[in-house]
């Protein structure tokens, strides 16, 4: 289930340009990672890195490794869309399916691998949306539109439709960023359950963010318009927060710069 | 949408530049008549249009001594004149539909080549090329297919003959392919890249962010096709394939060309013969006389209405459409 | 809230244990080795069975090519990878399918074009012309299209330009409605429809005879809703604070309109504009009914019968001999020249004058 990651020496590219350069971490299972850092230091395209979704970029390409437990990502016999099934997304904007229901949008993935009875298909949707904190909700119209919901019940719909095919890890990019603060209140409770069970990565603008959700926390920059980004620390949230060991991190965290 | 914006009126009680004003006023009445003349120009033309064809197809259908709808003849010269349009429609009809149904997969299958699976190098050129090749003219068309295709098909006819045969509408006596089959593959040739251009733009429009949910749910690229691109493209494809089928419908010289026409409904498919209304109004406008005309007019004006339809039904799909994506686009 | 954690047995229809990573795949190269098996199986069957058309040779080759990529994706990599498959060599065919007629069409018209096109062929007439036998030429064609596209242009742009201008700077109300919802149905007009409605309007109750300007006045019917829907979108995109900053200068709207609007977005529309001229000048349906067609140069296109160059082209083939058939390819590939190059400049313009604020 929950399972740890290993990147190592990963560097990734659009095109020519270099986006991030040979970024090394560890990734533990069943705790919340943060990734905070300025506006283009590379925190999201790291975090596609880790399911393969850099490579759907035109131009994009990755160089280094990264291990799933003991598999390499990045290896020439995988597959990628494994590699997607097994490590979930979630966006910076909800994009359920417009033309499917609550109820389809859930069970998208689990149609693309394999056939389920209804039944089957129906307690996996209940118990997605109950770990999604959105079954009380939306049960009595789960036949109406997914795109009818609010934006926060949009975003909590995408993550039940993540975790309806239990993949190992979640990976979430600004999750929070287009919702409104209670939205997002119920979105960092649900991070924390989620947790229990996965091995979750967020990227977040927001500082307070990370310090009230993350296990660990990981700090990225670059060194100035153009050049890639870099890991520059990655720690306990608390450490970063209180006591960082890098001058810069220090500096952003306390607001000097970013 | 554009915003309101109002010509500059009398602020009230402020008159210092009348008279400037007051020329800029005549200016913007003359401006305004003009181009609101012209919308309404527009209109009574199309209004002109229904009424003369309208009134020319009474008068031809009134000296019409047989059936216009069943009668399967078009006899203008003697008097009385007996003429009927049951197989200029048939015809229609029937190479259209042919057209559509090779045209459609193909058009939509090109469109998802240049918008998901071309290489991106191919992708921009082949879109620009199938545009051009829309400009082509429907006369080069007809020529191409005449003297060129024709020739090409009666080996596959042959063979339809060979293994189809027995099903009647696939049977084939020999002789040159100018059949109302050739007419409907050459006809699907001419809509591809109408219909290849109008999915194409629908396919971009399908936004990133649901290709990549499908994505990161681990669907195989012609999953994120069937999840996220097909069901937000599904009207534009019906549109578009309605306007290509508009296109079919009205096509005059390439049909007139190709077919080689009488007035009987064959049963098969591949054997020459039948017609259709543009290709028989063309075909029989230069002999005929006054009365013969008329009922070429008459016979024009049916497909007028046809395709009234059928681009009205493409409208309202497309018109839906955008309120529909309205908020996802 | 209930927060049970899902137990991976209870997940059915799926294999015991996450997903493998690794899957079998094929081949980078398979799909260039199964076009070359399927290409050598459909000149090997064809030959086999006598078949001479490259027709059934192609189709042979497309339904092997499907077929083998579905059923090798399907044993090595499974049904999900296989349909994928599947889809991919679809799409290639369908893309190879629409490219070889094509082709073949620009083809045809090159290389039998050419036989007869040269300086005699642009600059002569077929007056006196024996039609079975070589010679003549297109001029009194080239000179009718010409004249008759430029005349329908005349008439069209103008009542085309001050429509959309009416519709986007102007239009509110049931008139515009009516007005755009009648141009999209204009749009949709069958070009022989159009040549019915002059010809039974202006020669049969006018009593009017052949000529250009009739056949003209049909083109521009098929000419207005091209040009009223391009400007429309143009104007559509010039930003409205470009208006707005002319209008708070004290401009009345109407100089606002000439002076700002449409210097702005004259790109895009003479670009429009040379893009609806290309397509009706390749029209013949109406001049059939309206030119009536001749042999000799008519330079009025006001009196008399004459010619153009869609026209020529349908008139040649009929005659139905060689030197016919050469001369229509000719007056085709002299045809396709003028269109393309309207295209092309008319693209390029758009592309060099393209609004800045475009997207």
């Amino acid at each position: 289930m929950a399972k740890r990651i290993d990147v190592s020496g990963l560097t990734a590219y659009y095109g020519s340009h270099k986006a991030i350069e040979d970024i090394s971490m560890t990734v533990e299972p069943r705790s919340v990672t943060a990734f905070i850092g300025p506006s283009g230091c590379g925190k999201s395209t790291f975090l596609r890195t880790l399911n393969r979704m850099h490579e759907v970029t035109p131009g994009g390409r990755v160089e280094g490794k990264v291990m799933l437990d003991d598999e390499n990502l990045y290896g020439s016999e995988v597959d990628p869309v494994s590699v997607r099934r097994t490590v979930g997304m979630v966006f910076q904007r909800p994009n359920p399916f417009p033309t499917m229901s609550i109820f389809e949008n859930v069970a998208a993935g689990l149609k693309l691998n394999g056939s389920y009875k209804k039944s089957e298909l129906d307690g996996i949707v209940e118990r997605s949306l109950k770990g999604a904190n959105l079954w009380n909700e939306v049960k009595d119209r789960l036949n109406k539109p997914g795109a009818g919901l609010s934006g926060g019940q949009q975003q909590r719909l995408c993550i039940a439709r993540a975790i309806a095919v239990e993949p190992d890890v979640l990976l979430m990019d600004e999750p929070c960023s287009a919702l409104d603060p209670i939205s997002t209140l119920a979105i960092e409770d649900l991070i924390g359950e989620l947790k229990e069970r996965f091995t979750i990565v967020i990227v977040t603008h927001n500082m307070q963010q990370a310090a009230r959700v993350s296990d660990r926390t990981a700090f990225f920059n670059l060194a100035g318009v153009g050049q890639p980004g870099k890991l520059i620390e990655i720690d306990e949230t608390e450490r970063i927060f209180s006591n960082p060991s890098v001058q810069a991190t220090e500096d952003y965290i306390s607001g000097r710069f970013g | 949408m554009k915003t309101d914006i109002e010509p500059i009126s009398s602020a009230a009680g402020s008159p210092p530049q009348v008279r400037t004003r007051s020329i800029g006023r005549a200016g913007d009445k003359i401006f305004l008549g003009l181009s609101r003349g012209s919308g309404i120009a527009l209109l009574v033309i199309m209004a002109a249009i229904a009424a003369f064809l309208t009134y020319r197809a009474a008068v031809a259908i009134s000296k019409d001594e047989a059936n216009f709808l069943t009668t399967f003849e078009w006899n203008t010269g003697s008097s009385p004149m007996r003429f009927g349009i049951a197989v200029l429609a048939y015809g229609t009809v029937v190479s259209s539909v042919i057209a559509m149904v090779i045209a459609v997969p193909i058009a939509v299958g090109i469109a998802l080549f240049i918008s998901h699976y071309a290489p991106r190098r191919l992708a921009a050129p082949v879109a620009y090329v199938i545009d051009l090749l829309a400009a082509v003219p429907s006369i080069v068309y007809g020529l191409w297919g005449a003297l060129f295709l024709v020739p090409h098909l009666t080996g596959l006819y042959t063979w339809f003959d060979d293994y189809l045969g027995w099903t009647g509408i696939l049977s084939y006596q020999g002789g040159a392919a100018r059949s109302l089959f050739t007419v409907g593959i050459l006809l699907a040739i001419m809509i591809l890249p109408i219909v290849t251009s109008v999915s194409r733009e629908v396919f971009r429009q399908v936004p990133k962010m649901h290709e990549e949910a499908a994505l990161a749910l681990g669907a195989t690229r012609w999953e994120v096709i069937r999840m996220a691109v097909l069901p937000f493209g599904r009207s534009g494809i019906i549109s578009a394939s309605m306007l290509g089928l508009g296109r079919a419908l009205g096509e005059t010289m390439a049909v007139a060309t190709v077919l080689s026409p009488n007035f009987l409904i064959e049963t098969s498919l591949l054997d020459p013969g039948g017609g259709t209304f543009a290709q028989n109004i063309a075909s029989h406008f230069k002999e005929a006389g006054d009365g013969g005309r008329d009922a070429l007019i008459a016979s024009g004006l049916v497909l007028f209405v046809i395709t009234l339809l059928v681009n009205g039904a493409a409208r309202m799909i497309i018109a839906r459409r955008k309120e529909y994506s309205g908020t996802a686009a | 809230m209930s927060n049970a954690v899902i137990d991976k047995s209870e997940a059915p229809g799926r294999a015991s244990g996450p997903a493998p990573l690794r899957q079998a795949r094929l081949p980078r190269w398979t799909p260039y080795a199964l076009l070359v098996v399927s290409a050598a199986a459909g000149a090997g069957i064809g030959t086999a069975l006598g078949m001479d058309s490259a027709f059934q040779w192609g189709l042979i080759a497309a339904v092997v090519f499907v077929l083998a990529g579905y059923g090798l994706g399907a044993v090595v990599e499974g049904g999900r990878q296989a349909r994928d498959r599947l889809a991919t060599s679809l799409v290639w065919v369908c893309f190879l399918l629409a490219v070889v007629p094509l082709l073949s069409l620009i083809w045809e018209t090159i290389d039998r074009g050419r036989t007869v096109l040269d300086g005699y062929f642009l600059s002569h007439s077929m007056e006196g012309v024996q039609t079975i036998l070589p010679g003549g030429g297109a001029y009194h064609a080239i000179i009718g299209t010409l004249e008759q596209v430029a005349l329908a242009a005349v008439i069209a742009v103008p009542i085309g330009l001050l429509t959309a201008i009416y519709l986007v700077e102007y239009g509110r109300g049931r008139l515009a409605k009516a007005v755009t919802f009648f141009v999209d149905v204009m749009t949709g007009i069958p070009s022989i429809v159009a040549g019915l409605f002059i010809l039974s309007f202006w020669i049969i109750i006018l009593d009017f005879s052949y000529s250009g300007f009739a056949g003209a006045m049909a083109l521009a019917i098929l000419m207005m809703p091209i040009v009223v829907r391009s400007t429309e979108e143009m104007l559509k995109l010039v930003p409205d604070e470009l208006r707005e900053a002319s209008l708070a200068l004290g401009v009345p709207k109407w100089r606002t309109i000439l002076k700002v609007v449409l210097p702005t977005a004259i790109g895009g529309i003479t670009t429009g504009v040379m893009l609806a001229v290309a397509r009706i000048a390749g029209e013949s349906a109406p001049i059939v009914l309206l030119v009536f067609g001749a042999a000799g140069i008519n330079n009025n296109p006001f009196e008399g019968a004459q010619s153009s160059l869609p026209y020529y082209i349908y008139e040649q083939w009929q005659l139905g001999n060689d030197a016919s058939f050469n001369r229509a390819w000719a007056a085709a590939l002299v045809l396709i020249a003028f269109v393309m190059i309207l295209n092309l400049v008319a693209r390029g313009i758009a592309r060099w004058k393209a609004p800045k604020t475009g997207r």
